[in-house]
C-alpha cells in the first residue's frame, strides 16, 4: 500500500469543477438573470456574449428568447438533485436487498439473486424507457425509478461485505452475544460497510447523471416547464445549425461533470477502499 | 452437577451440487458425547480438522446438531436465531481465538463490553459503566483502556477484551476456542492462569478447546481426544496423561516436552490426518497407527468404558 | 473433459429462469401499467369501439389467461400483433433487425481493432506520456453520453464540414458518425481495461519466469502475456453488450436511423405492447446468451472453475 498524500492536478481541477457545479445548483435562483420560462421573442436566437450577443444573455438566448444562462444554472439544480436523491434511494435500496440476500438462506436469497441477475441481463435504460411511458410521468416517480438504477450493484456489493463480516468476525460474535440480527446489520454491518458503499455511490452518481439526460433528451424524464440538461440538449438539437450554442453549453456541462466525478471517485477510491475495483 | 451435557451429537456438511452433482456428505462431528460440570472445565483436544470447533459451535447451538442431544442446565437447547435461543446467550459465552476479527473495530473497548449487557437488557447506563469498570480490571485492564479502539491493543490485551465482554452477562458456561493459540507463549501463561482463576472466583463450567495438549492438560480437569470428528479417548485430565490408553492420545502425550512420568520417548505421529471427505475403513486412526493389526483395518472400534470415567475407541485396548 | 455438467447445469438453468422472470415481469408489468384501448383510440372513443378493440386483441379476458395466452404464443414464435402497425410483432422488429445489427456490429469491431491495441500498447509503454495521454482520452471517452457525442459530431462533420450526413441510412457515408458515435465509448472502456488486464499479467510470475529463461519480449507478450489476458478482456466485452444496447437507441434516435432502437421509442410513447415485449426479450435474450456464453468460455479456458468446492463453514 502506498501513501497517496498529494491531491494531482486533475483531481484538484476536478474538485473545483464539482464545487462550482455545486454551488451554482445550490444558488441557482440568486445567480439566474432571468426567469427560466420568460420568453422574449424579439431576442430570438441570439448568440452568447462574445460570439456576436450582449451581456443581457450571457450564454445566448434560445428559440423562444429564453435566457441560456439561466435555464442551465437551473438545469445543473435539477440534475443534481435528481441524481442526489436517486443515488440515495439506489445506494438504500441495494443494500437492504442485499442485506436481506446475506441474511436469509435458501429460497429468499435464491429468489433475490434471480432478480440481480435478471437486472443485469436488461440495459437499464430500456428498463426505464418502458416504465415511464407505461406509468407515466411525474417527478417523484421519475426520481424513484432513477434510483433503481444501479441497485443490483449496489446490492451484490452489499451482500459481500454482509458474508465477508458474517460467520467468522465481528458479526458473527454479536450474534454470539445474542444480538437481535437488526442490531447486528444496523449496527456493526452497516457502519463497517458504510465507506465501501460509498464509494460505490460515487460511481452510481454520475451513471445516473448520463441515464436522467439520456432519457430527458428523448423526451421521456423531466417535462417541461422544469428543464434539466438533457432537456436542454434535446431542445438543441433542432437548431443545431442556426443555434449551436442552445446544445453546446448543456453538453459542455454534462461532460465535464462526468468526467470529474469519474476523476474524484477514482482518488476516492484509492484513498478510501483499495480492495474495491 | 452438570452444566452442559453433548449426547451422541452429529454434524455433517453437503458437498457437491445438490442438483448436478452428486451430493454427499462430510461428517465433521460423528457420535460425540461429552460433559462439562459447574465450575469444572473439560478439555477437547485434536488436531485442526478433527471437528473440536464443530463440537464447541454445537455445545453453544450455533449450528444445530444432525442428530443427538445438546442439553443446557439439563434442557434441550432452542433452534439458533429464535428469541430463546438469543435469550439464552446470557448463560453461554464464547471465547475466540482471532480477536481482531471477532472485535468490532469501530467500537471503543468500553462499548464492545457494555455491548452484551445492553442486549439483554442488564442494568441501567450508569451500573452498566459501573460492570465494565469491574470487569476491566477483573481482567487485568485498566480503566484508561476503557476509550481505545481493538487495533490499539496487543493480542493479550484484546483476548482479555473478549474474555471481559464474554464474562459481562455473567454466564454459566463458556467454550473457549483456542483461545491462546494466537498468543506469544509468555502472554498464553497469562490468559490461562486469568481464566482458571477467574473460573474459581466464578464458578463457571467451561469447554476448553485447543490443539495444544500442554495448554489443556493445564486448565482441564477433563480430557475428551478426538480424531476426525470422533472422540477415542476420554477421561480424568490425570489420568489421561499420565496412562495414555489410545495411541493417538499416546503420541500426542509423548511429543509434550519433559513431563514427568510421561513417556521416556517420542512416538513419532506419522503423515497428516486424513480428510474428512476420505475417512478411512476400519479405525479412522489406523493408517497412521505403529500397532495397527487386521481388525483396524476392518471394524471400527467402539468406544467402550474402562473403568470410573474412562472411555477409549480401540481395538488394542478393548481386546489385546 | 471431466464431468462439466455441474459446472455448465447451474448456469443455463439460471440463465433459462432470468429469461422467464423477464418475461412474466415485462408482461404484467406493462399490462398492469394502463389501459391500451384508450391510449390507441383516443380519450374520445366511443364506449362502444373501446369495447370492440379490447375483444379484437384479447384485453377483456383476466390477466392470467392473457398471460398464459402470451406464453403459449411466444413458445410458438408468435409474439402478438403491434397493435398500431396491424402485423405480427415479431415480424415488425425482425424486419429493422439487420439496421442495428449493421449499426452495433461495426461499432463492436471499432471497440476491438481500437480498444485493445491501444490499451496494450499503452500497458507496454506505461507511464510513458503516450500512456498518459491515451489515458486522459479514454476517461472522456467513456464519460461523454453517446447523445452528446453524436450531435457534437453532427456539428463538426455535418453542419460545419458538410463531410458526412446528419441522418438516414441510404448510402455508406450515413453509416460513418454512428458507427464512430457508437463505437468510441466502448473502445475506450476496453482499452482503460485492456492496459490494466496486461498490466497484472505482466506482472505475474510466469511472465517473468519466461523473460528470465530469455525468451524475448515479443514472444512473451505473444505467447504468454496475451493469452492470459484476453480472457478478463473478452468477459468485459461481454458486460459491454448493455451499454451498447442502451447506447443504439440513444444514437439511432440521434441519427434518425430506422432501427430497433427507434421503433423502441415510438413503441413505448404509443403503448405498442406487443412490440416493446418482443424488444425487451430479444434484449434479454441476447445478453442472457452473451453472459452465459462468456461463462462457459471460462470454464473451458480455465479447468480451475470447474471443480465443485466443498461447502465451507
Amino acid at each position: 500500500m502506498q501513501k497517496k498524500s498529494r491531491i494531482d492536478l486533475p483531481t484538484l481541477f476536478a474538485s473545483l469543477w464539482l464545487c462550482l457545479m455545486l454551488l451554482i445548483a445550490a444558488a441557482a435562483p440568486l445567480i439566474a438573470p432571468h426567469d427560466i420560462t420568460a420568453m422574449d421573442l424579439r431576442d430570438r436566437l441570439s448568440p452568447p456574449f462574445g460570439f456576436g450577443g450582449t451581456t443581457v444573455h450571457l450564454f445566448g438566448s434560445d428559440d423562444l428568447g429564453r435566457d441560456v444562462a439561466s435555464r442551465l444554472y437551473y438545469s445543473i439544480r435539477t440534475s443534481l438533485l435528481i441524481a442526489f436523491g436517486a443515488t440515495v434511494i439506489s445506494v438504500v435500496v441495494g443494500t437492504a436487498i442485499g442485506f436481506l440476500a446475506a441474511y436469509f438462506r435458501g429460497l429468499v436469497e435464491h429468489f433475490l439473486l434471480l432478480l440481480i441477475d435478471v437486472q443485469a441481463s436488461l440495459p437499464f435504460l430500456i428498463v426505464a424507457l418502458a416504465m415511464l411511458a407505461f406509468f407515466g410521468n411525474s417527478l417523484p416517480l421519475f426520481v424513484g425509478l432513477m434510483g433503481l438504477y444501479g441497485w443490483e450493484r449496489n446490492a451484490r456489493l452489499a451482500r459481500g461485505l454482509a458474508l465477508a463480516a458474517g460467520a467468522q468476525g465481528y458479526a458473527g460474535a454479536t450474534r454470539q452475544l445474542g444480538a437481535h440480527p437488526l442490531r447486528i446489520y444496523l449496527r456493526h454491518i452497516l457502519p463497517n460497510s458504510a465507506a465501501t458503499l460509498l464509494v460505490a455511490a460515487t460511481v452510481t452518481f454520475p451513471e445516473i447523471i448520463l441515464v436522467e439526460s439520456g432519457l430527458s433528451f428523448l423526451g421521456l424524464g423531466v417535462q417541461p416547464p422544469m428543464t434539466s440538461l438533457g432537456v436542454m440538449v434535446g431542445t438543441g438539437r433542432e437548431y443545431i445549425t442556426r443555434a449551436p450554442w442552445m446544445l453546446l453549453s448543456p453538453s459542455i456541462v454534462i461532460v465535464l461533470t462526468a468526467v470529474a466525478v469519474s476523476v474524484v471517485g477514482d482518488f476516492l477510491r484509492d484513498k478510501l477502499d483499495p480492495t474495491l475495483k | 452437577m452438570t452444566l452442559l451435557q453433548l449426547e451422541k451429537v452429529s454434524r455433517r456438511y453437503p458437498i457437491g451440487n445438490p442438483v448436478f452433482g452428486l451430493r454427499s456428505f462430510l461428517t465433521a462431528v460423528d457420535q460425540v458425547s461429552l460433559e462439562v460440570r459447574k465450575g469444572e472445565t473439560t478439555g477437547v483436544v485434536g488436531e485442526s480438522g478433527c471437528g473440536k470447533s464443530t463440537t464447541g459451535r454445537l455445545a453453544l447451538g450455533l449450528e444445530q446438531a444432525d442428530s443427538g442431544h445438546v442439553l443446557f442446565e439439563d434442557k434441550q437447547l432452542a433452534a439458533a436465531d429464535t428469541r430463546e435461543w438469543r435469550a439464552k446467550r446470557q448463560r453461554m459465552q464464547l471465547v475466540y481465538q482471532d480477536t481482531l476479527a471477532a472485535l468490532d473495530r469501530r467500537m471503543t473497548i468500553g462499548d464492545l463490553i457494555a455491548e452484551p449487557l445492553v442486549i439483554h437488557d442488564i442494568g441501567d447506563r450508569a451500573s452498566r459503566q459501573q460492570r465494565v469498570l469491574d470487569l476491566l480490571y477483573a481482567v487485568g485492564l485498566s480503566e484508561h483502556h476503557r476509550a481505545l479502539y481493538p487495533h490499539q491493543l496487543s493480542g493479550g490485551q484484546r483476548q482479555r477484551v473478549v474474555l471481559a465482554r464474554a464474562l459481562a452477562p455473567s454466564p454459566s458456561l463458556l467454550v473457549c476456542d483456542e483461545p491462546v493459540s494466537a498468543l506469544d507463549v509468555s502472554v498464553q501463561a497469562q490468559i490461562v492462569n486469568l481464566l482458571v482463576d477467574l473460573q474459581q472466583e466464578l464458578g463457571l463450567g467451561i469447554l476448553f478447546i485447543s490443539h495444544d495438549l500442554r495448554v489443556v492438560r493445564h486448565v482441564s480437569d477433563r480430557i475428551v481426544v478426538m480424531y476426525l470428528g470422533q472422540v477415542v479417548e476420554h477421561g480424568r485430565a490425570d489420568t489421561v496423561i499420565d496412562q495414555p490408553m489410545h495411541p493417538y492420545t499416546q503420541a500426542l502425550v509423548s511429543a509434550m516436552p519433559k513431563l514427568p512420568g510421561g513417556f521416556d520417548h517420542y512416538l513419532p505421529l506419522p503423515g497428516e490426518p486424513p480428510s474428512p471427505t476420505e475417512r478411512p475403513s476400519g479405525c479412522p486412526f489406523h493408517p497412521r497407527c505403529h500397532l495397527a493389526k487386521d481388525i483396524c483395518r476392518q471394524t471400527q472400534p467402539e468406544l467402550l468404558p474402562l473403568g470410573p470415567e474412562r472411555r477409549v475407541s480401540c481395538h488394542l485396548v478393548s481386546n489385546p | 473433459m471431466t464431468n462439466i455438467l455441474p459446472y455448465i447445469g447451474p448456469k443455463v438453468l439460471r440463465a433459462a429462469l432470468s429469461i422467464i422472470v423477464v418475461v412474466t415481469l415485462t408482461f404484467f408489468v406493462l399490462r398492469a401499467s394502463g389501459d391500451p384501448a384508450l391510449q390507441i383510440l383516443g380519450p374520445g372513443a366511443r364506449a362502444p369501439d373501446l369495447e370492440a378493440f379490447r375483444q379484437k386483441w384479447g384485453l377483456d379476458q383476466p390477466l392470467p389467461v392473457q398471460y398464459l395466452r402470451y406464453l403459449w404464443g411466444a413458445l410458438h414464435g408468435d409474439f402478438g400483433n403491434s397493435m398500431l402497425a396491424g402485423k405480427p410483432a415479431a415480424e415488425l422488429v425482425l424486419e429493422r433487425m439487420p439496421l442495428t445489427l449493421a449499426l452495433m456490429l461495426p461499432a463492436l469491431a471499432l471497440n476491438v481493432l481500437i480498444g485493445i491495441p491501444v490499451g496494450a500498447y499503452a500497458a507496454m509503454h506505461r507511464d510513458s506520456w503516450i500512456d498518459r495521454s491515451v489515458m486522459m482520452l479514454t476517461v472522456l471517452g467513456f464519460t461523454v453520453p453517446s447523445f452528446v457525442l453524436g450531435l457534437l459530431f453532427i456539428l463538426i462533420f455535418s453542419v460545419t464540414l458538410g463531410l458526412f450526413p446528419s441522418g438516414g441510412a441510404d448510402k455508406w457515408q450515413s453509416f460513418v458518425l454512428p458507427v464512430l458515435t457508437l463505437g468510441v465509448g466502448g473502445a475506450a472502456m476496453l482499452a482503460r481495461f485492456t492496459r490494466s488486464a496486461m498490466i497484472e499479467v505482466l506482472s505475474q510470475l510466469y511472465v517473468v519466469a519466461a523473460s528470465a529463461k530469455g525468451v524475448t519480449w515479443r514472444q512473451v507478450i505473444h505467447h504468454h502475456a496475451f493469452p492470459n489476458a484476453i480472457i478478463p478482456i473478452l468477459t468485459l466485452l461481454g458486460l459491454m453488450l448493455g451499454g451498447q444496447v442502451a447506447g443504439a437507441v440513444l444514437v439511432e434516435n440521434v441519427f434518425g436511423w430506422p432501427g430497433i432502437g427507434q421503433l423502441l421509442v415510438v413503441s413505448v410513447g404509443n403503448r405498442d405492447l406487443a412490440v416493446v415485449q418482443v424488444i425487451l426479450l430479444l434484449v434479454a435474450l441476447t445478453m442472457t446468451s452473451a453472459n452465459l456464453m462468456m461463462d462457459l468460455l471460462y470454464g473451458v479456458v480455465d479447468p480451475r472453475l470447474r471443480q465443485a468446492r466443498p461447502g465451507s463453514h
